[in-house]
């Protein structure tokens, strides 16, 4: 008996059919040329290996997908627990007397305010671009997906199941640590 | 109603993205009113966003994509496992 509408995979028009779209999801969501291509890879060889649980319910891109998104979660979920992994330098106090205060040489400094009226350069995008990948890689991933991405808080959460809590305390060091990076590099006076 | 700078420039943050509530702009308010650091923190803020957002428009122009070889070595390391 066969169904109409069941989907079917065809593993040899992959490539043809879904690279260019997986690879252009993982870009979004990692920065990283070769890093977005392994998992594309990594997608196509785990669809092989899992062909046979194909119940053909969903059309084969989301089938896809369905299991890049889940190289993306192990991807954010190995970064965040590396071990020895960097964290962010600290901007305030975390305990004691002065806990929740700046530390002495992380307040902000006021900006040459001439540098700020050049804003459309491209040179700044260069600038902003090195000090995101200063940034320990969560922080970056994260604060891409945000800011860059514009990823609605609830679907960040959801891809890299995280809290909104967590994605706050997140985007909260990566602005302070770029704010500082950003003084240093772009608008020192 | 009283909170730290940690908190004061989170919540700061936060805001860049349209995503304070009330209550936490409010507490706020309290505090840039009575901190200076993060009232130079706040201003520079809303020129880093200024920032980003031309970054984010540089950043969608450039085109992503593989080339044609990229996707000729994909097609062989799948094929090899067909």
């Amino acid at each position: 008996m066969s169904l109409p509408n069941k989907h079917i995979l065809s593993p040899t028009k992959w490539i043809e059919l879904h690279a260019d779209y997986l690879y252009n999801y993982t870009i979004s969501r990692i920065n990283n040329h070769d890093l977005a291509k392994d998992l594309v890879q990594d997608t196509f060889f785990a669809g092989l290996k899992a062909k046979d649980n194909f119940q053909g319910k969903a059309s084969e891109r989301t089938w896809l997908i369905s299991i890049l998104k889940r190289k993306i979660i192990d991807h954010y979920r190995k970064i965040n627990s590396a071990k020895g992994k960097a964290e962010v330098k600290m901007n305030f106090y975390s305990d004691g007397d002065r806990e929740g205060e700046w530390i002495e040489e992380r307040v902000p400094n006021s900006w040459n305010s001439e540098v700020e009226k050049d804003i459309e350069n491209r040179e700044l995008s260069e600038a902003i671009e090195k000090c995101i990948d200063n940034l320990p890689e969560k922080y970056a991933m994260v604060f891409r997906l945000k800011t860059i991405q514009e990823f609605e808080t609830e679907e960040i959460c959801k891809e890299l199941d995280i809290t909104s809590s967590n994605l706050w305390v997140i985007i909260h060091r990566a602005r302070t640590q770029l704010r500082k990076c950003m003084e240093d590099s772009w608008f020192k006076n | 109603m009283k909170i730290s700078c940690d908190e004061a420039t989170k919540i700061c943050d936060k805001n860049q993205y349209g995503e304070a509530s009330l209550w936490d702009k409010i507490k706020l308010n309290f505090h840039l009113f009575l901190c200076k650091k993060c009232g130079l923190y706040s201003k520079q803020n809303t020129v880093l966003t200024k920032c980003y957002e031309v970054h984010k428009n540089a950043n969608n122009e450039a085109s992503h994509c593989l080339s044609e070889d990229e996707k000729k070595q994909l097609e062989k390391g799948l094929k090899a496992k067909l």
